[in-house]
């Protein structure tokens, strides 16, 4: 095997945009001396150099405007870089939006030879695959009809049928897979892997880490147009969720600081929440079998005889994932007015690897929320690769009969 | 998959013996040219496509399909025909006057169809600009291909009427109306991928070429013959109306389709000056390619 055989160069690659406040000819003129003023540079990709080598699946992934579409916009030829340059080999076939070829007025037949002609096919290939195209796509039925009368759904499936069915060494794809219903996804990730085997190298740009992890042979992680991690798609996953971490923290100290009047302190707040691991420091990640240990400290100024405390844990998704609350234990709390802390004690717990967030309330007997912190802490359960999924359990796998 | 059959060993020994190819439009320079217009032959069977693409859907839900690109300038010539022919008096000096004007309307329709729609072309091809590399060259010719068809309907009645008023006949003066075209193949061709390039970053392009279009058809003798223009404009402005491409393309036509049967008189050395307005066509279209190469890079991003 021709080992090391690399398909992308992308080489000190840096593209600086111009964001400019006024297009018209009036505008331009009467702000001509003052240009300055209504320019903006931006840098969306920073001395970026990366080598992409055949048969490897390779994940970008960032928070929104980190450049990694950009980036995949730069090996497609569609972006000039501003400095640097990028060089690749072999056929290329872009995913960038689906139907961009499709023409509104034209059937879907016409659009299916149009659109494979734009991704390189010849008539005569595309007549050879148009059958399979339409049996992919599942629209047989509407295939003469202008595509201006499909549903979007359609659109989107005939779209792709005919993107996969052209014969690409490299494959951009950019979030495009999380379109069509649970089994066109399914039959469009079914297509990534025969690709997978068949040697075709990918550049997927996608949110879901799910697939970052499930697909990818490797992750490049961007924040802010600079490669921040290369390497092993779990490990540049879990980067990437500091990264979000990071600016969630930002952001809801920025919201606290300006909404901090508007707590409704005559019903009582939440002071603090802090989670730990037993026998471990606030921050280590939590290990399978470990006891969690989440206290939250309340207070009430007029006073409360009867209330509630309550923490829900929810994943990166947002999926809540384990709820309890001090009515469930039967726990008297008795009065609250002072700052008083109530420690949560979750025995054994097996959460899966990612990141969860717990999020506290404060309730009244009537279970009226009377205060919510979502996400007060966060803590990190590591990769285990042995097994994927929300919940821990050690997989002993055997085979019976020969 | 679509015939392939190789091995992933297979694809990376030849994807390792493959050149390697820099991402996005070719380099500067006369090399630049040669390397756009290969790739633009690459895509020829593209080209074809969207041309066909452009004439489908401009008339697609219309019972009269194409007949309704006949209708602007059968209507023209009609209204041009009475107005300045009959009522203004221009039919007088000008013997067979209904083909005189059709043989200058139907080139100049084809030279303004060709900037007016390559202008608007990159815009128009947005959703592909941004979302697949091909060369952006061929959005233009594009624009020309589907003006080059209705040219050519418009050319073949403007052979009927003539045939049946008298005034085609074979011999070299055929040669003059194959010049004019050449001629408006170049300049219209130049020009449209020069504001096609320009427009993405000047919307108000469109709208002026549009208005300049107008006063250019008045600026060629179509309605009009030259003499009359001759014996009124002062001499400097008078060797930049007839020495350019457009009254030039206009007067090789009606050499062409007209002159010979109803005593025209030619323009003097009209043959050479064709010849060099084609030169110079060739030229301004090579740095029209230049500009536009120059520009492409950033079309993305500004669409």
């Amino acid at each position: 095997m021709a080992s090391h055989v690399p398909v992308v160069e992308i080489n000190d690659v840096s593209k600086r945009f111009i964001i400019r406040k006024e297009k018209s000819l009036k505008e331009r003129l009467v702000n001509a001396g003052r240009s300055k003023q209504f320019k903006e540079d931006f840098w969306a990709l920073k001395n970026i150099s990366l080598e992409i080598e055949s048969g490897t699946t390779i994940g970008l992934i960032g928070q929104n405007g980190s450049g990694k579409s950009t980036l995949l916009k730069t090996i497609g030829g569609i972006i000039q870089p501003t400095s640097g340059t990028v060089r690749r080999r072999g056929r290329l076939a872009a995913l960038l939006e689906l139907g961009a070829g499709f023409h509104q007025d034209l059937t879907g037949r016409e659009n299916v030879y149009l659109n494979a002609s734009i991704l390189g096919l010849s008539r005569k290939q595309t007549d050879l695959y148009f059958d399979d195209i339409v049996e992919f796509s599942g629209i047989k039925d509407f295939i003469d009809t202008q595509v201006k009368f499909y549903s979007s759904g359609m659109y989107v499936r005939l779209a792709f049928a005919v993107a996969v069915h052209v014969d690409p060494d490299l494959l951009l794809v950019d979030e495009v897979l999380a379109v069509g219903d649970e089994a066109f996804q399914r039959k469009c990730l079914d297509k990534i892997r025969s690709f997978q085997r068949e040697g075709r190298t990918i550049v997927l740009v996608t949110h879901s880490l799910g697939q970052i992890t499930e697909f990818c042979d490797r992750a490049v992680l961007l924040n802010r147009g600079e490669v921040l991690f290369d390497g092993v798609p779990h490990e540049a996953v879990k980067d990437f969720r500091e990264v979000l971490e990071e600016r969630r923290q930002d952001e809801a100290e920025e919201h606290n600081a300006t909404h901090e009047e508007k707590v409704p302190v005559n019903n009582g707040r939440i002071l603090a929440t802090t989670v730990h691991a037993a026998g471990r420091a606030e921050g280590d990640p939590v290990q399978p079998g470990d006891d969690l240990i989440v206290r939250v400290t309340y207070e009430h100024p007029t006073g409360i005889d009867d209330w509630i405390a309550a923490i829900q844990i929810d994943n990166v998704q947002g999926v809540p994932v384990y709820g309890t609350a001090s009515l469930r234990t039967g726990l008297e709390l008795g009065t609250l007015r002072e700052p008083r802390t109530v420690e949560f004690v979750l025995r054994d717990v097996q959460f899966g690897t990612g990141k969860y967030f717990i999020n506290s309330t404060l309730m009244n007997s009537e279970k009226v929320h009377l205060h919510d912190v979502p996400q007060a802490v966060s803590f990190d359960v590591p990769y285990y690769d042995l097994a994927v999924g929300l919940v821990h359990a050690v997989p002993e796998i055997r085979s019976f009969g020969a | 998959m679509a015939g392939s059959l190789e091995s992933p060993t297979e694809r990376s020994a030849r994807l390792l013996a493959e050149p390697w190819q820099y991402a996005g439009g070719p380099s500067s320079g006369v090399s630049g040219t040669i390397a756009s217009i290969r790739e633009i032959w690459e895509q020829r069977r593209l080209l074809r496509l969207l041309t066909g693409r452009e004439l489908k859907s401009r008339y697609k839900d219309s019972a009269g399909g194409f007949l309704w690109s006949l209708a602007k300038p059968l209507t023209q010539l009609f209204i041009y025909y009475l107005v300045i022919g009959q009522f203004l008096g221009a039919a007088r000096g000008i013997e067979n006057f209904a083909i005189y004007i059709f043989a200058g309307l139907t080139v100049y329709t084809l030279f303004s169809e060709i900037v007016g729609a390559g202008t608007g072309s990159i815009i128009a091809n947005s959703g592909l600009v941004k979302k697949v590399y091909l060369p952006r060259e061929i959005f233009p010719l594009a624009a020309v291909g589907s003006a080059l068809f209705n040219f050519a309907v418009q050319f073949v009645i403007l052979i009927i009427a003539s045939v049946v008023v008298g005034t085609l006949s074979f011999g070299p003066q055929l040669l003059f109306g194959l010049g004019a075209l050449v001629l408006i193949l170049l300049w219209g061709t130049a020009i449209g991928l020069l504001l096609a390039a320009l427009n993405v970053y000047l919307r108000d392009i469109q709208y002026l070429v549009e208005v300049v279009l107008l006063l250019l058809m008045w600026a060629s003798p179509i309605l009009y013959s030259w003499q009359q223009a001759a014996a009124i404009l002062p001499q400097w402005l008078l060797e930049i109306y007839v020495n350019s491409p457009i009254t030039l393309a206009v007067l090789g036509f009606q050499e062409a389709f007209w002159s010979e049967a109803s005593n025209g008189v030619p323009l003097p050395h009209l043959a050479l000056r064709m010849l060099i307005a084609g030169a110079v066509g060739l030229l301004a279209l090579f740095g029209a390619q230049r500009v536009f190469s120059r520009l492409q890079g950033d079309f993305a991003q500004e669409l």
